[in-house]
């Protein structure tokens, strides 16, 4: 593997990699709060995917850089400039229906994007998106299942589940920017061009709107900056929580 | 003499091992081997080597450290030099649940994976038959997809109203 490649294959790893831990931390919140037991329950396992998979791939990560950093060091030894995620993943939770618009537009992505992945040229990729597909198949059915209860619901949970999507919505196109890092991944048989899963996440967001007695939300703005660092003011906050430990602690091992 | 004794032929400590290692339980169901679930995928020698290769379940299975300290104890107890080595390709499924498996996940209670995963992707199907582990009735519904674990989903039969786990297809 060339410089280039190596170097890119790092960036691309660690972005997917906290992609996943961000959102895993997010959904984690939930824990001994959700609505009601079953649902507190389901909330815990699926954060454990998103924090399993971050696992996975930041151990990856570390290889790949081959500077001898492991999954902790890159979790918790990084500052915020230094964290590639996509904003919608470091989104507060908000309240039970914030949680599920959040959820359905990712989930709805994660699917297809993995299905994708699945078949990279890289194996290591291609192992952890396969086993991604499977429980991301079970993620959106969830988050889809919960838009449609509550959009389909009483007056309140429409209007609540309505806004939710209306707050979030700005933050889904950045899921479909593909810059020069994944380009040139994607023309090694790597990484998976993003805009090409445009058109059908769209269909599959209003299938399920459609079902839930929703409109598509009628926003005008958007916003990136996660895969360069630039971060919204709530990252930070979150990192001070889950890096705590390991900063406390320096070298802890559970 | 007496090293006689201590000399073992390493065909046999080889064999031993491997038999160490198939009588290894799952740390959450413990009525499953490691076998029995697909976790070890193959152990062989490299040299002096022995390389026991397993695969996670899922992504985030948080058994899955205990499991591979589990397979090292049994490696360093043994005269051979062995290591433990993970692989994600390709990925577990419940296909490669043993027959033997499935009967003990039923007769510990637990519904065992109903049909295989190949044929629900191509039909895209999710709506499985589901028989109660107690009494067999397919009157059964879905109370919640995330059970206790990773692996199980929540059900209960309509016919002898016992809430019971369903370990899910994946
Ligand atoms: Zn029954």
């Amino acid at each position: 593997m060339d410089a280039q490649t190596q170097q890119d294959l790092f960036e691309y790893t660690l972005r997917l990699g906290d992609d996943a831990l961000t959102l895993g931390h997010r959904i984690s919140e939930w824990t001994s709060k959700a609505p009601f037991l079953e649902e507190d329950i389901a909330l815990g396992n699926i954060g454990l995917d998103f924090v399993g998979r971050a696992r996975l791939l930041l151990t990856y990560a570390g290889e790949v850089e081959n500077l001898g950093r492991d999954e902790d060091q890159l979790a918790y030894l990084r500052d915020i400039r230094q964290y590639r995620n996509l904003l919608i993943c470091e989104l507060p939770i908000g309240n039970f229906a914030d949680t599920m618009a959040r959820q359905l537009l990712v989930d709805a992505f994660e699917l297809p994007y993995f299905q994708a992945l699945s078949q990279s040229s890289d194996r290591t990729l291609a192992g952890i998106a396969g086993k991604a597909v499977k429980e991301a198949q079970y993620h959106l059915r969830h988050s889809s299942g919960w838009v449609v209860r509550l959009g389909d619901g009483t007056e309140e949970s429409h209007g609540k589940m309505a806004d939710a999507l209306s707050k979030v919505w700005g933050y889904g196109p950045e899921m479909f920017i593909t810059d020069e890092v994944e380009q040139r991944l994607v023309d090694a048989g790597i990484a998976v061009q993003r805009e090409e899963l445009r058109d059908g996440w769209q269909a599959q967001i209003e299938r399920v709107l459609e079902e839930a007695t929703l409109a598509v939300p009628d926003v005008s703005w958007q916003v990136d900056g996660g895969r360069r660092g630039e971060h919204t003011e709530y990252l930070g906050h979150m990192l001070a929580e889950m890096q705590f430990m390991q900063r406390a602690y320096p070298g802890l091992q559970w | 003499m007496m090293s006689s004794q201590a000399v073992c032929q390493p065909a046999d400590e080889f064999d031993a091992l491997k038999e160490r290692l198939s009588a290894l339980c799952d740390p959450e169901i413990p009525v499953l081997t490691l076998e029995d679930l697909g976790i070890i995928r193959d152990v062989s020698r490299e040299g002096d080597a022995v390389i026991v290769t397993i695969t996670p379940t899922y992504s985030g299975c948080p058994a899955m450290d205990a499991i591979a300290s589990a397979v090292q104890q049994v490696l360093d107890a043994s005269p051979l030099n062995g290591k433990v080595e993970t692989v994600f390709d390709p990925p577990w499924t419940t296909d490669w649940l043993s027959e033997d498996g499935r009967r003990k996940l039923k007769e510990y209670g637990i519904a065992p994976p109903a049909g295989s995963t190949s044929k629900r992707a191509l039909m895209g199907d999710y709506s499985e038959t589901v028989s109660c582990p107690r009494c067999d009735s397919t009157n059964t519904k879905v109370i919640s997809q995330f059970g206790s674990t990773a692996c199980k989903a929540l059900y209960q039969c309509q016919s002898c109203l016992e809430p019971f786990d369903y370990f899910k297809c994946h």
